[in-house]
C-alpha cells in the first residue's frame, strides 16, 4: 500500500470509488443470483417439497462428502439458472414497440442498483468510508432513483402493445406512486429524531440512543410494509398476478430480457432491505458490544461491521421470501384502500407526535 | 485545458437542450409517450445542473418530484386516453404565432432577471443552497413564510377543485 500516498487525493478518490463499485456491484450481483436460490429452497420447504438439488458440475465427484452435500443445498443452481437465461431464444414479438420494448429491463435495472451507492454498509475499511457516495441528502436521493423504478415497469407494458401488460403496468404504476407518498412518510419521523438526513449520522445516532425499530414501530411497520409493494412482492404483486393478468407487465418477454425485470426486482428487494437495516436496526453497528458500534481503524473490525450488515440485510431477505409463500395474493381495491385510507393517516399522526414530543423534549 | 466541471456543465447544458427540443419537435415521431420521456430526460439533466452547483437537495426533490411523480402521472394520462389525433395534428399559424408570443415573453422575462441579479446576492444563494436541508428549512420557515403558506395553500385549492371536477353529480 505504499504507492498510495504517492497519488494525489482526488486520484485516490477516483480509485476508492472505483474500486467500491466494483466490490458493491459484485456483492449485489451475487446476493441476487442466491436469493433466488433461497427463494427457492424456502419456497420448497414451506410446501414440504426438497427444492433444487440435482446441479452438479464434473467437478463435483472428486470432492467426497462436502461435494454431494453442496449439489443437495443446490449452490450450483444460479450459474445454471443464469447460463439458461442467457442462452434462450430471446423472442421479440412482431406488434411490440421496439424501442421501448428493448429499454424497458434495462430501465427497470438502472434504479434498482443505483440505490445502493448512498448506503452505508460498513464504518471504515482502514481510513476509507465503507460507503460509495456520502450525501447529506442520501435519503431523498434514494426516494428519488426509487421513483424513477416505475418507468421500467409503465414502459414495459406501453411497449408490449399487448393487453395484459398493459393492465399490469397502469396498476402497477398506480399502486408504486400510491406506496411511495406513506413509504417517504414514514421515515420524516426517524429525520426528525435523529437531526440529520445523512444515513451515516443515522446509524451513528442509533449506536449512541438505541435502534430506531424500538422509538418508531409505527414508521418502522409501514416503511416495511410499503417495501413489499414497492417491490412488487406478494401479497402485493399486482403487477403480476398470473392468476388474473398471465404475467402482468413481462407477459411479452423471454430469456435475458426477463431475467434483468427479476434482476431488478431482487436488487430492489436487497435495496430496501439495506434501508430498513439502516433506517430502523442499526446499520453495521450490535448493541452491548462496545467495538462493534464504534469506527475503528482495525481491518478486521471493519470486515466484522461489514458482516453484522450483511447479516442482517440477509434475515430482512429471507423476511421477503417467507411472506411471499405465506400470505395469499391483496386485492386491487384492497390494496389502494390501505395505502391511501390506512397508512397515510397514520404516517401523518405519527409525524404529528414525534415532532411534538421532539419539541417538548427540547425545551 | 478546460476544468472537468466545465466540461460536465457544457455536456449536461447541452443534453437539457437537446433533450427540450425533442420534447417539444422530435423529427422522428410525434407519439405523445416519446415527448413525454424526452421530458423526463430533460428533468433528469436539470437536475444534473443543480448538482454542478452543490444544490444536492434541489436535484434529489427535482428527480423526485417532477420526474418520479408528476411525470409517471403524466404518462398514465397519455397512455389511458390512446391520444391519436395528437399525432397526425399538423400546426397551424395561430398556434405558432401564440406559441413564439409565449417563448419571447418567457426568455424577457429571464433576461430581465438575470440582469438585475447581482453577482454578490447568487453568491450568498448559492451557499445557502448547498446540500444543508436545515439551512434551507429555516430559510423557508422564517424569512418566506408568508410565501411558503399562501404556495400551499394554492395546492390546496388545485386539489380540491381537481376532486370537484371529478364529481359528476353534486349534491
Amino acid at each position: 500500500m505504499e504507492f498510495l500516498q504517492y497519488l494525489s487525493p482526488s486520484t485516490q478518490f477516483v480509485l476508492f470509488s472505483a474500486l467500491k463499485i466494483f466490490a458493491v456491484f459484485g456483492v449485489v450481483m451475487t446476493a441476487v443470483a442466491y436469493a433466488v436460490l433461497v427463494e427457492r429452497k424456502v419456497s420448497a420447504w414451506i410446501q414440504n417439497r426438497v427444492g433444487p438439488n440435482r446441479t452438479a458440475p464434473f467437478f463435483i465427484n472428486y470432492l467426497p462428502v462436502i461435494g454431494p452435500f453442496l449439489v443437495r443445498l443446490g449452490i450450483f443452481q444460479p450459474m445454471a439458472d443464469g447460463l439458461k437465461f442467457l442462452l434462450k431464444e430471446d423472442f421479440t414479438p412482431n406488434y411490440v414497440r421496439k424501442v421501448y420494448f428493448w429499454i424497458a429491463p434495462a430501465i427497470t435495472v438502472i434504479p434498482a442498483l443505483m440505490t445502493v451507492a448512498v448506503i452505508p454498509f460498513g464504518s471504515t475499511l482502514g481510513t476509507e468510508k465503507m460507503v460509495i457516495a456520502d450525501l447529506n441528502v442520501g435519503i431523498l436521493y434514494t426516494f428519488g432513483i426509487v421513483s424513477l423504478g416505475v418507468y421500467g415497469i409503465v414502459l414495459a407494458g406501453y411497449g408490449s402493445n399487448s393487453k395484459y401488460p398493459f393492465l399490469g403496468s397502469i396498476r402497477s404504476s398506480a399502486q408504486m406512486i400510491s406506496y411511495e407518498i406513506p413509504m417517504g412518510m414514514s421515515v420524516i419521523p426517524i429525520f426528525l429524531v435523529a437531526g440529520s438526513l445523512n444515513l451515516g449520522d443515522i446509524i451513528r445516532y442509533q449506536a449512541e440512543h438505541g435502534w430506531m425499530i424500538l422509538k418508531q414501530p409505527v414508521a418502522f411497520v409501514i416503511f416495511l410494509i410499503a417495501a413489499f409493494a414497492e417491490t412488487n412482492r406478494l401479497p402485493f404483486d399486482l403487477p403480476e398476478s398470473e392468476s388474473e393478468l398471465v404475467g402482468g407487465y413481462h407477459t411479452e418477454y423471454s430469456s435475458m430480457k426477463l431475467a434483468l425485470f427479476f434482476l431488478g426486482e431482487y436488487a430492489n428487494m436487497i435495496a430496501s432491505s439495506a434501508m430498513m437495516v439502516t433506517l430502523f436496526c442499526g446499520g453495521w453497528t450490535l448493541p452491548f458490544v462496545t467495538a462493534l458500534s464504534t469506527p475503528s481503524s482495525s481491518i478486521l473490525i471493519g470486515l466484522l461491521h461489514i458482516g453484522v450488515f450483511f447479516a442482517k440485510m440477509a434475515l430482512f431477505m429471507i423476511l421477503f421470501i417467507w411472506v411471499r409463500w405465506m400470505l395469499p395474493r391483496f386485492r386491487y381495491d384492497q390494496l389502494m384502500d390501505i395505502g391511501w385510507r390506512r397508512f397515510i393517516p397514520a404516517a401523518l399522526i405519527n409525524i404529528v407526535v414525534t415532532a411534538l414530543v421532539v419539541a417538548f423534549l427540547h425545551d | 485545458m478546460p476544468q472537468f466541471t466545465d466540461i460536465l456543465f457544457f455536456g449536461l447544458a447541452g443534453l437539457v437542450l437537446l433533450f427540450g427540443f425533442l420534447t417539444v419537435a422530435n423529427p422522428f415521431s410525434r407519439n405523445p409517450v416519446t415527448s413525454a420521456m424526452f421530458l423526463v430526460l430533460t428533468i433528469v439533466s436539470l437536475a444534473g445542473l443543480y448538482v454542478l452547483l452543490h444544490a444536492f437537495f434541489l436535484a434529489a426533490v427535482q428527480v423526485l418530484v417532477y420526474a418520479g411523480a408528476v411525470m409517471v402521472l403524466f404518462l398514465f394520462v397519455i397512455m389511458l386516453l390512446d391520444l391519436k389525433e395528437e399525432e397526425h395534428r399538423r400546426l397551424k399559424s395561430g398556434i405558432l404565432a401564440v406559441g413564439s408570443l409565449a417563448v419571447v415573453a418567457f426568455v424577457g422575462i429571464l433576461l430581465a432577471t438575470l440582469l438585475k441579479a447581482k453577482p454578490a446576492a447568487s453568491a450568498v444563494a448559492g451557499r445557502l443552497v448547498e446540500g444543508d436541508t436545515a439551512k434551507l428549512g429555516t430559510l423557508l420557515f422564517e424569512n418566506w413564510l408568508l410565501p411558503f403558506e399562501i404556495l400551499s395553500v394554492l395546492l390546496l385549492v388545485a386539489m380540491v377543485g381537481v376532486i370537484l371536477l371529478t364529481k359528476k353529480d353534486l349534491k
